[in-house]
């Protein structure tokens, strides 16, 4: 893929879901499962002579994330207004920011590490802007094609979103991936964003490819689906290419039941958005104080994060860095190490192991949290220090958990899942390994290297419930009486 | 009497709200019919129950600074459960869920709203024949227009058909027909006077400005309406002034005047000038010190205004699509774009739409920086220059209009006529300073008015300034034509 010379930049949308206001008015930011146009006021319906008034901890939230991601933070704030028509938009123009002529975001130039493969990879951020979400457009009957008819619910019209837009430095659509799980990890750790809750960080992905034309595909919901997204429009228009076609300047929606995109219209031109200063709102200062007060807020960020793991828990750059990826995940693995300690080995299975399934399975991490508490991880730890399980199991244990939602120890006591260390019963299967694999036995006599294949037999017989500690003790025991046995038959 | 003395009455026995507000009920059915003031005109038996209240609480100690006064408003500014159409079909079935700020102020002080009154469409027109509805005739010559475009908000007043009315200036609407019926107009500093529930014309240019009978009335409703309003961000942060303490026969300081040499030139009415240069002798005589200046620039900002007000109203009025409330089509079987399409072209009245057509023009790629970014800019050099000469004086006189009210038909025929008349009202919107229309002259049974523009917050001395020529010139409380055969 990488001789198409891929060029990929995003832009993320975010909502702000800490702050307890909309944007402009006073209404609740909490406008999820709410009976459809009750949380609406004369602002955010956009009535005549109705104003907005900034939320003044939206600006604060914008300013945290521009330093997070080491942003230049203009010195006046200005909102514009975007003007388009849609019913969802009840001003028919969103109140936003423009970087342009007569207008400024309130951050620019930024930059935000990646790390693929190991390797650190710096992503420029053009810029940052705060708007307001439009309104929800619903088609009870069926899709945009063919819904008989279309409701509109305002509650969700005014909620703070911010606009955090890279430019094109990504290469390939793991990249992209990864690029959002960091900003999410980021906004995670500030506390800005709850991204459990639907719809809370919305990306357009802008694509292009070596003699082609940008493509932009709107509206994607998770990371994984604009990884997907992005392979799909490699391939498709690679094809196309090939062909000798033209690729259009084009907007296409994602359509994440079909895993497709979907042509939504030709961009000849720019998008004549007629911006210009809100009159309504004046520009004002954003003072050096208020900067600073904001810096002196910032908490522990992923980056600093993934070095402390890596110093105050010895862990691998690999494992510190996936761990903080998700906060959620690097949250678990500290309240585990500080109920059993052991920061290696939890963190090794919390990557190779929770990580995985986590991903096989399409959790999140809070749903698996809840499914597989840090308490269950611990005390799977400890039946394993005291030899009542071993390895194998702990890692069959952990997907039962998260299919089930049955207790770690449910499943360790009630299923059979417990270690056998029985001296007497291990010994009666080795004897039938020993009596099954005469060649082997001479093998491991001759071989000390040579026991591991008897090990394993041992370990499958048992179906892996056999201590593999013991079992190695006591095949050693059992092949020195043989090696005994048949020096003095001779 | 006026309303500041009515009130005091008011307080003293509340029973005299009823006589005067049937009074008033009993001349608006002799003289709307030929006026038309008003778009909604409230029942008298549901007024009457609202003095019911205002008396009562007077009776229980309510000191209401405008306790039992009939308000007549522009039909551009919220009122909870009270038909606001701007004068415009789009809107002719749209009843607010809430009050503007200036209406809890006028309501908190016992003032009782008699009707929403006539305008040109969303504000856009200097006469009042651009309602998307009917015609106001001027009470002066009733072949004449009132001006605009709060027409019906300075009838209602100069008819005696309210004692105070509220209207909306974007560049002149109050002042205009306050000028064109003989009564006193004032626009506040920008961010005086709360913008919440005026809807929108002209954002950055425009205040509610109360239109009355005399400088008393002038200063008793502004120190209602004015102060903080947290709901409106380009609300200064000021705390009210009772200008009533302003109204001195004599000046509160030495006063330095300055005219505006390029607004008495030869595109000016020579009986407004004479009435305009009498009025200066009397300020004169009391002391004041009178000069001329020269503003070469002004000469830009009639397309100035125009540019930023077309610019503002394009978008202010995309919210206009009839999908929430307003104007509504059978939207079966149409897309979005159509069903927009039909209730713009429908709802809207011609003046609008080209507003709105100039306006998306000087906003568009490529025309920015040509139009709205070089306006700006020489809305800033206004704004200089008169800081600079407002620096050595303490006020502007100019004619508020170059000529007498037109007559009806005439300016619609001749519109560069029309936006001149704004000519000297405008300049003070695009830079934000307070001024006053008060009459200076009455021509062949006709009032001229004269224009005072202060510096920013300046409207104590504006008063004072009034008073003194309302007390020299005896021009308060005129009665118009066509109201004199019933009082």
């Amino acid at each position: 893929m990488s001789n198409l010379n891929v060029k990929i930049g995003l832009e993320v949308h975010v909502q702000i879901t800490s702050l307890k206001s909309k944007l402009f008015c006073s209404c609740s930011s909490e406008y999820r499962g709410k009976p459809p146009n009750t949380n609406v006021c004369p602002t955010c319906l956009g009535l005549p002579g109705a104003l907005p008034v900034v939320n003044i901890e939206a600006v604060k939230a914008a300013l945290m994330v521009a330093l997070a991601l080491k942003c230049t933070i203009s010195d006046v704030l200005v909102f514009s207004r975007k003007h388009y028509f849609y019913p969802d938009l009840v001003k028919n123009y969103q109140i936003s920011q423009y970087d342009g002529i007569g207008s400024v975001a309130i951050a620019r130039n930024g930059l935000m590490t990646i790390n693929v493969d190991g390797k650190t990879k710096p992503i420029r951020i053009r810029r940052i802007n705060i708007e307001e979400d439009p309104g929800k457009i619903i088609y009870p009957t069926g899709s945009l094609l063919t819904s008989k008819y279309t409701l509109i619910d305002y509650n969700r019209s005014g909620i703070p979103l911010l606009e955090i837009v890279s430019e094109p430095d990504l290469t390939n659509p793991k990249e992209a991936r990864i690029f959002i799980d960091k900003l999410r990890s980021i906004l995670e750790h500030i506390g800005l964003v709850n991204p459990e809750l639907e719809g809370s960080i919305r990306v357009d992905a802008n694509i292009s490819l070596e003699g082609g034309s940008r493509v932009e595909v709107k509206n994607i919901s998770s990371s994984k689906d604009v990884e997907r997204a992005l392979t799909y429009e490699i391939i498709r228009q690679s094809k196309a290419l090939e062909h000798g076609e033209v690729i259009r300047r084009e907007t296409r929606h994602w359509d994440d039941l079909k895993k497709v995109t979907i042509s939504a219209r030709v961009k000849e031109l720019e998008e004549d958005y007629r911006y210009f200063p809100d009159p309504d709102l004046p520009p004002f200062k954003i003072s050096k104080e208020l900067i600073e007060e904001t810096a002196s807020k910032l908490p522990e960020l992923p980056d600093q994060r993934v070095e402390r793991f890596m110093k105050t828990y010895g862990l691998s750059e690999y494992l510190a860095n996936v761990l903080v990826s998700e906060k959620g995940l690097a949250d678990y693995f500290e309240d585990c190490v500080k109920i059993c300690g052991e920061p290696e080995s939890i963190g090794n299975i919390i990557v190779n192991d929770l990580k995985r399934w986590i991903d096989e399975l399409d959790l999140s991490i809070y749903e698996a949290i809840r499914l597989f508490p840090q308490k269950d991880l611990c005390q799977l730890v400890d039946l394993l220090n005291k030899n009542v399980i071993n390895i194998k199991i702990l890692k069959e244990i952990i997907p039962r958990a998260l299919k089930s939602g049955k207790s770690a120890s449910t499943i360790v006591y009630e299923e059979g899942y417990v270690d056998i260390s029985d001296e007497d019963v291990l010994l009666k299967i080795i004897d039938e390994v020993i009596r099954e694999n005469p060649k082997a036995v001479g093998d491991a006599l001759t071989n000390p290297k040579a026991i591991n294949y008897l090990v394993g037999q041992v370990m499958r017989k048992s179906k892996g419930r056999a201590n593999p500690e013991l079992t190695n003790k006591l095949l050693i025991k059992r092949l020195n009486e043989l090696s005994r046995a048949s020096s003095n038959a001779n | 009497m006026d309303g500041l003395e009515l009130v005091k009455l008011f307080h003293a026995d509340p029973s005299l709200i009823y006589e005067y507000v049937i009074e008033t009920y009993e001349l608006i059915r002799k003289v709307e019919d030929s006026i038309k003031s008003y778009i909604t005109l409230k029942p008298l038996d549901e007024v009457l129950k609202e003095c019911k209240i205002v008396s009562d609480k007077i009776k229980d100690g309510f000191k209401g600074r405008l306790a039992g006064l009939l308000i007549a408003v522009k039909d551009v500014i919220s009122t909870k459960g009270l038909l606001t159409t701007c004068g415009s079909k789009m809107l002719s079935n749209y009843i607010p869920p809430y009050d503007a700020t200036v209406i809890e102020r006028v309501s908190a002080e016992g003032g009782i709203i008699i009707g929403k009154t006539n305008m040109d469409e969303f504000a856009m027109g200097s006469t009042t024949e651009n309602s998307a509805f009917f015609i106001t005739r001027n009470p002066w010559d009733l072949s004449r227009v009132p001006g605009g475009s709060s027409g019906g908000s300075a009838t209602a007043v100069s008819a005696y058909e309210a004692t105070i009315s509220l209207g909306s200036d974007t560049g002149g609407s109050v002042r205009l027909p306050a000028s064109y019926t003989g009564t006193v107009g004032v626009k506040p500093t920008y961010g005086l006077v709360s913008r919440y529930g005026l809807i929108s014309y002209g954002t950055s240019l425009e205040q509610v400005g109360p239109i009355v009978r005399d400088v008393s009335d002038a200063a008793l409703i502004l120190s209602v309406l004015s102060g903080h309003d947290p709901r409106d961000s380009t609300s200064l942060k000021v705390e009210a002034v009772d200008y009533t303490t302003f109204l001195k026969p004599i000046p509160l300081k030495k006063y330095r005047v300055a005219i505006i040499k390029e607004c008495i030139n030869e595109g000016v009415d020579s009986s407004v000038l004479s009435s305009f240069n009498k009025s200066i002798y009397r300020l004169e005589n009391e002391g004041f010190e009178v000069s001329e200046v020269s503003i070469p620039i002004i000469r830009y900002a009639l397309p100035t205004y125009y540019i930023i007000a077309m610019a503002e109203a394009s978008s202010n009025l995309s919210r206009y699509d009839g999908i929430r409330y307003g104007y509504h089509v059978d939207v079966e079987n149409k897309l979005w774009d159509e069903a927009y399409t039909e209730s713009r072209s429908y709802g809207f009245g011609l003046e609008v739409k080209k507003r709105i057509l100039l306006g998306t023009f000087v906003l568009s790629a490529g025309y920015y920086d040509q139009y709205y970014l070089k306006a700006s800019k020489v809305r800033k050099l206004l704004y200089d220059e008169f800081s600079r000469i407002l620096s050595h004086y303490d006020v502007v006189i100019t004619p508020t209009a170059p000529s007498l009210p037109p007559r009806i038909g005439e300016a619609i025929s001749d519109p560069m006529k029309l936006y001149l008349s704004d000519i000297y009202t405008a300049t003070v919107n695009l830079i934000g300073l307070p001024a006053m229309s008060i009459p200076a002259d009455i021509v062949n049974d006709l009032p001229v008015g004269i224009q005072l523009i202060g510096p920013r917050l300046s409207e104590g001395s504006l008063i004072n300034i009034a008073y003194i020529h309302e007390v020299k010139s005896g021009l308060k409380n005129l009665i118009p034509t066509a109201v004199r055969p019933y009082v």
